[in-house]
């Protein structure tokens, strides 16, 4: 017998051993399966890697789309086979580069994006089939996703076809991550502007990627991650059904953002979990027939919460074991925080070193050849429905507390989470939840400061320059008009994304096109509740 | 009773969203007695100042993670002599690296708090700073 009792972060209790008893007790192996088929514990697909491996998307933008594009070949010609845009703030919460809110932050988290040109130029050379483009947008989200269906279009795309994936999670950007712009529920309006306008016109293409990532991030447990990022999911699901659209009209291409920090055990469990929890709720309470819409398709990604300042080299071997937790789970896409991101803007060695990690997982160590290779083993299946059963706890005591929606707007769940962190903050100061170079194992040398991303202030002078030549040389009269009708529409009540389309064509920059959402709309409120 | 507590000011600079570190120091300045005034995201440096002024701040802390801490601090610096908080503790937070240390310092910033600094640490140099000032 062990003296003290452990248990995982989601308040699991971890025996010291596991046997077939345990999977019994837990509920068996009636949720198991096999790949491809419901309730897809063990996989969204039959073969999964060995027919296409997980898709590499490192997170990437910086400065101009001129430099952001460079970046993007360069990823690409190390084996990258997806692209992971970031943006700066000005753009993420909707303003120009010219806006006086805007000094200082122009491109330096993120790639500045004014006007379709700026799309133009950033995509410049890459091909949108081969290669398929996530937006980490969330605030001004329809406004991007707009322009990038115009960008695709204008180089011959047919939209119809596209694939690609926009974030666009609202409601978890009020509870971490804080991008926000308009009201919560004019925000949830939108998400399902964008839904409802890919489902018709743009069929292949991904418009949200429901984010358990950030909530984790913020201080969420990963059983709560996933519950919480579920409850969202439903939120945008419901409002497509009050739209009057089928479910099996949207959910397919709804897809989900994870974080894969923690204990490997409990992080595989939480994907299998998951997997299956989200099936059965899209097939029985949401009445859904087509597999594909049951499917949790996801980016299990970063890690940015567990990466360290302390020994920041360190951060590669932990960047690998993410990896291998994102594998051992069946993630559809993977995109690892580099061992510098604690400090700065990766570098290009930093990130050759991400993909390298992933490729070396594809390459030498077999997480391509065989599905779901954890199956069967009685901790990981135990502990796979212990997950399950705190899940659904956690998603009916939202429930029970008046729903997501209402949870998030009056700062309950932000409350919480920040809560939880700060207890797990105090567990880190205190030596009580080790951290290796934090609390355990430190160095006395003087730690490696790793070389900083440059910031050079003329990126965003010639930014400026950019967005006054392309007003100079757009059809003024154009702008105003399709200006007018995104004001209308919003009044309207209608679905914006056919304004957001012209306004985009016409060379509307974000800041005027979100100017005049938020005259309609308003600004959000930060509720403050500790 | 709230007279005699010592007012901290955390102020979240600029456009960056990420609050999960504010937050928790909050709580830890919370927990140590102090009296806590957390302005929420997106705050301008008139903002920041206006807030101060109006709640009588004896510390203006701020909490900076997306890397705009140099020229907010510049911008704030002479707003802070126009709303008379020259006197005031300034410190800042974050993900502030070694390079720019020497620079804030020059601004005016009293104490840096980078990325898993101890609650403790923030605590103790609060205090004895408040009581050297008083």
């Amino acid at each position: 017998m062990t003296e003290k009792k452990i248990f995982n972060e989601s308040g699991i209790e971890v025996k010291e051993l596991y046997t077939e008893a345990d999977v019994e007790q837990s509920g068996g192996v009636s949720m198991v399966g096999l790949p491809g088929e419901y309730p897809f514990t063990r996989g969204i697909h039959r073969e999964m890697y060995r027919k296409r491996p997980w898709t590499m998307r490192q997170y990437t933008g910086f400065a101009n789309a001129k430099d952001t594009n460079e970046r993007f070949h360069y990823l690409i010609e190390n084996g990258q086979t997806g692209l992971n845009v970031a943006f700066d703030l000005p753009t993420q919460t909707g303003l120009d580069t010219d806006d006086p809110r805007a000094e200082g932050e122009v491109g330096r988290v993120g790639m500045a994006v004014d006007t379709l040109r700026d799309f133009e130029i950033a995509f410049d050379g890459i091909d949108l089939e081969k290669i398929t483009v996530s937006l980490t947008i969330n605030g001004s989200a329809a406004i991007l996703i707009a322009m990038y269906l115009v960008m695709a279009e204008k180089r011959g795309y047919d939209v119809a076809k596209l694939r690609g994936t926009a974030q666009n999670d609202i409601l978890k950007e009020f509870i971490g991550r804080g991008t926000w712009i308009f009201p919560v529920e004019p925000s949830i309006k939108l998400v399902g502007d964008t839904i409802e306008y890919c489902a018709k016109y743009a069929p292949k293409y991904s418009p949200v990627s429901v984010c358990g990532y950030h909530i984790r991030e913020s201080g969420a447990t990963p059983e709560q991650e996933m519950a919480y990022a579920f409850c969202i999911a439903k939120a945008y699901a419901d409002d497509m059904l009050k739209r009057g659209l089928h479910i099996d009209e949207f959910a397919g291409r709804l897809s989900y953002n994870f974080n894969i920090f923690g204990n490997l055990f409990e992080q595989v469990a939480k994907f299998r979990a998951g997997r299956s929890l989200w099936a059965k709720i899209i097939k029985e309470e949401y009445g859904a027939e087509d597999p594909k819409s049951m499917w949790l398709r996801m980016i299990a990604a970063g890690g940015g919460g567990g990466l360290t300042i302390e020994q920041p080299e360190v951060n590669i071997v932990r960047g690998a074991y993410y990896a291998l937790i994102s594998a051992l789970s069946g993630a559809q896409t993977m995109a690892l925080c580099c061992y510098d991101e604690a400090y700065t803007i990766p570098s290009e060695y930093a990130q050759r070193i991400s993909l390298r990690t992933m490729q070396l997982l594809m390459e030498e160590m077999g997480l391509c050849e065989t599905v779901d290779p954890l199956a069967g083993s009685y901790y990981v299946e135990t502990m796979t429905n212990e997950m399950r059963k705190k899940m659904e706890q956690t998603m009916k005591e939202v429930d029970e507390a008046g729903g997501i929606v209402k949870m998030v707007s009056e700062g309950i769940i932000q409350s919480k989470v920040s809560a939880q962190a700060y207890e797990m903050q105090k567990d880190i100061q205190s030596g009580a939840f080790p951290k290796v170079g934090v609390n355990c194992y430190k160095t006395e040398e003087e730690e490696n400061e790793v070389e900083f991303h440059p910031y050079d202030t003329r990126d965003a002078e010639q930014q400026i320059e950019n967005i006054k030549a392309v007003k100079a040389e757009r059809d003024q009269a154009e702008v105003n008009r399709a200006l007018a009708q995104v004001t209308a529409d919003a009044k309207a009540g209608i679905n914006v994304m056919p304004a957001l389309i012209g306004a985009v064509r016409a060379y509307a920059t974000v800041g005027e096109i979100t100017k005049k959402l938020v005259d309609v709309y308003g600004y959000y409120k930060e509720p403050i509740r500790f | 009773m709230t007279k005699n507590k010592i007012r901290i000011l955390m102020g979240k600079p600029g456009l960056d969203g990420h609050d999960h570190g504010a937050k928790v120091v909050v709580r830890a300045l919370m927990d140590a007695g102090f009296e806590v005034i957390y302005t929420g995201l997106r705050k301008t440096p008139r903002e920041i100042a206006e807030i101060a002024s109006q709640e009588h701040v004896d510390v203006i802390g701020l909490s900076s993670m997306a890397g705009s801490h140099i020229p907010f601090c510049e911008k704030l610096k002479p707003l802070l002599k126009e709303y008379n908080l020259e006197d005031k503790l300034w410190i800042i937070g974050g993900n502030v690296p070694k390079k720019d240390h020497e620079i804030l310092k020059n601004i005016g910033i009293d104490a840096i708090f980078p990325t898993g600094s101890h609650f403790d640490d923030i605590v103790n140099y609060i205090k004895n700073r408040y009581r050297q000032l008083a």
